[in-house]
């Protein structure tokens, strides 16, 4: 197990590297060789001159590209100090960018906006982890029915909805059209029952769409498992139905949904851009939409940055989580 | 986004690959039926694949068609029709967003540009995107699928690594990042052909990998197989048998894989204009209309409803078809 768990850690540690040098290519490199001027994509194509001059020199744009690879590196890691002549800027570790343009520090203002962004994702998870799961199991349980054909027809339209259009919809039926809920976000440290009031929606919004792709999955999957040889010799040995299913069928449909649910929620710790944007909700992903607008591109680099560490911490997880559950893993 | 592709028809697909190769060596000698035929015979019979069919059908020729239909229809999608407007609320007059025989769907607050023109023209933004970025991932995932699953060794390792990287990461950050760097101007484009440009091949760039892992997998399978062992042994090189082996083999997993893409790549596109990294206006796409109408679902909720109707009939024809074609291609399935 500590030689499995080392070798993961290691391999973890190297995928981490390439994931902010890919992020370093894909902000400074890409647009570079598409003949961008990298220093009007950093204060916006209006600033002065003087200004965009002051960027380009402080982020040493005129280095060699593997000399600005390792300030960026380093910065993520140490802290980074811009510095163009006596006009000092210093971004502390860990320094996930610096916007010019609003003279903040990217980290701070996304972590500040991180919980919002956890509650969306862990409230939604907790959702379509009931919903779906139970779906596809009782839609391969009686497969064929009326039932597993009405849940299939709900979860194909579910991933068929932009989830943007099913949160629209549903603010305007519920909350303006019938009134049940205000819908307006309100901060947790205000009001409690409010602040559910306004996650409830976007909550059901993105457990929906997420419900749909795990039920259709947990289905298939299921249905396979019914289809192996172990499961009729569990049948044979004169087990109960009860048992076979909860005790040999469900364990291996939920091991695969285990992953899934890993990179899932990792890939949520950036922000659901879609829903927040939606229903104005104040987390990572309508920050993204706001450096859209605004053309202020650290913050999306930030989010890229933290969404990528949360999927590869996410993936480490899951992979330790199963090597508990299953020793094969181990060995492999 | 990722999940759709994610069920396990990787697992069935290889016995339909395998029934390619059966029939596809019948055929030849006995005039049996081919693969296509029996394809084809099992989804005429799946009602619900066909109406999805017939949908993607007619979404086709109405964005092929769109400049010819909106000049019969007699709105142009970018006219203003600011008499259609409440001056005091910018909201359509009339009700259910100006819906009237002029404007068959209404017209949009604020300019009254005609909201069916629109439509039909916003089709032609989605199909193509949703088509060309998907064959940008077939060529890409074909090409790397089999050469990983070809050659084996530190090839196989090296592509599949990327495939995993790619697969794990959530795209539409990426794809957002990707776009919002890049410039405005490129390649003689400008405006709307650049965004068009870029989200096709970034969409495509980031869904090779479902087609290459099948691909891979595939490949791997068929290489050890008898018919190759057989061409191997009477002297075929390594390319006659890649390509005269193993890629007619590969055509129906393809297939079915690019059918259930086009939907994902539409959504994305969506998305993408949705969040004003997509096409430029006054280029319509159903995706900004949404974005648009978030202001106005109170005032002029029809504004709302149409494209985002729009978006889920064509997901789902295109899936319904996808799923259909899937099953007609896969000889296990008897639904």
């Amino acid at each position: 197990m500590l030689a499995y768990l080392i070798r993961r850690l290691f391999a973890a540690a190297v995928m981490l590297v390439v994931i902010i040098l890919v992020v370093f290519c894909i902000f400074f490199l890409v647009p570079k060789w598409a003949g961008v001027d990298i220093a009007l994509n950093f204060v916006g194509k209006q600033a002065d001159p003087a200004a965009v001059e002051g960027v380009r020199e402080k982020l040493g744009l005129g280095d060699p590209v593997l000399v600005q690879a390792w300030e960026f590196f380093k910065g993520i890691f140490a802290g980074r100090t811009y510095a163009a002549g006596g006009d000092v800027t210093h971004c502390a570790a860990p320094c996930f960018g610096y916007s010019f343009k609003t003279e903040q520090s990217v980290w701070p203002v996304l972590t500040e906006r991180f919980p919002v962004t956890l509650a969306l994702a862990l409230g939604a998870a907790v959702l379509w982890l009931i919903f779906g799961v139970a779906a596809g199991v009782l839609s391969a349980l009686k497969r064929g029915t009326l039932w597993d054909r009405g849940a299939m027809v709900v979860a194909l339209a579910g991933v068929s909805l932009p989830i943007y259009f099913t949160g629209l919809l549903s603010l305007a039926i519920f909350s303006y059209g019938l009134g049940w809920i205000d819908g307006e976000f309100v901060p947790l440290e205000d009001s409690f029952s409010g602040w559910i009031g306004g996650m409830i929606l976007p909550w059901i919004t993105l457990a929906f769409l997420y419900a749909a792709m795990y039920a259709r999955i947990t289905r298939a999957t299921m249905l396979e498992i019914l289809g192996e040889d172990y499961i009729r010799t569990a049948r044979a040995k004169g087990l109960k139905e009860q048992v076979v299913i909860s005790k040999h069928a469900m364990r291996s449909t939920l091991t695969p949904l285990l992953t899934m649910l890993g990179m899932d929620l990792g890939a949520l710790m950036g922000g659901a851009i879609l829903t927040e944007t939606t229903f104005s909700l104040p987390g990572l992903g309508q920050k993204v939409l706001d450096a859209i607008k605004n053309h202020d591109l650290p913050f999306i680099l930030g989010v890229v940055l933290i969404t990528s560490l949360a999927v590869l911490i996410a993936n480490l997880v899951v992979d330790i989580l199963y090597a508990v559950i299953d020793p094969r893993v181990r060995l492999a | 986004m990722t999940a759709p592709l994610h069920e396990p028809t990787a697992e069935a697909a290889p016995s339909a690959a395998e029934e390619a190769a059966v029939a596809g060596a019948e055929a030849k000698s006995v005039q049996g039926r081919s693969l296509g035929r029996i394809a084809w015979e099992r989804l005429k019979r799946d009602r619900l694949a066909l109406a999805g069919g017939i949908v993607v059908l007619v979404l086709i020729v109405v964005a092929v068609l769109a400049p010819l239909i909106t000049s019969l229809y007699g709105q142009e999608p970018n006219a203003y029709n600011e008499d259609m407007i409440d001056p005091l609320f910018g909201t359509p007059t009339g009700s259910l967003g100006g819906v009237s025989g002029d404007h068959w769907l209404g017209v949009e607050p604020v300019n009254g540009r005609d909201i069916f023109a629109r439509i039909v023209h916003g089709a032609r933004i989605s199909l193509l995107v949703g088509f060309l970025s998907a064959m940008v991932a077939v060529i890409l995932g074909t090409v790397l699928g089999v050469l990983a699953g070809f050659f084996g060794g530190w090839v196989d390792s090296l592509i599949c690594r990327i495939m995993d990287g790619l697969l794990a990461f959530p795209q539409l950050l990426f794809i957002i990042a990707l776009v919002s760097v890049m410039p405005d101007n490129m390649l003689g484009l400008s405006g709307t052909g650049v965004r068009l440009l870029m989200m096709i091949v970034v969409i495509g760039f980031f869904g090779w990998p479902y087609i290459g892992r099948v691909v891979r997998g595939q490949t791997l399978s068929m290489r050890e197989r008898e018919y190759v062992e057989a061409a191997r042994s009477l002297g075929a090189g390594r390319f006659y048998i890649l390509f005269k082996e193993l890629l007619p083999n590969l055509v129906a997993p393809i297939i079915v894989y690019t059918t259930m893409m086009i939907p994902t790549n539409i959504l994305t596109e969506a998305a993408l204009s949705f969040l004003g990294v997509g096409v430029k206006p006054p280029t319509s796409s159903w995706g900004q209309m949404l974005s648009s109408a978030i202001d106005y679902y109170k005032s002029d909720p029809m504004y709302m409803v149409v494209p985002g109707v729009a978006i889920f009939i064509t997901v789902l024809a295109f899936n319904l078809f996808g799923d259909g074609v899937r099953d007609a291609l896969d000889p296990k399935g008897s639904r």
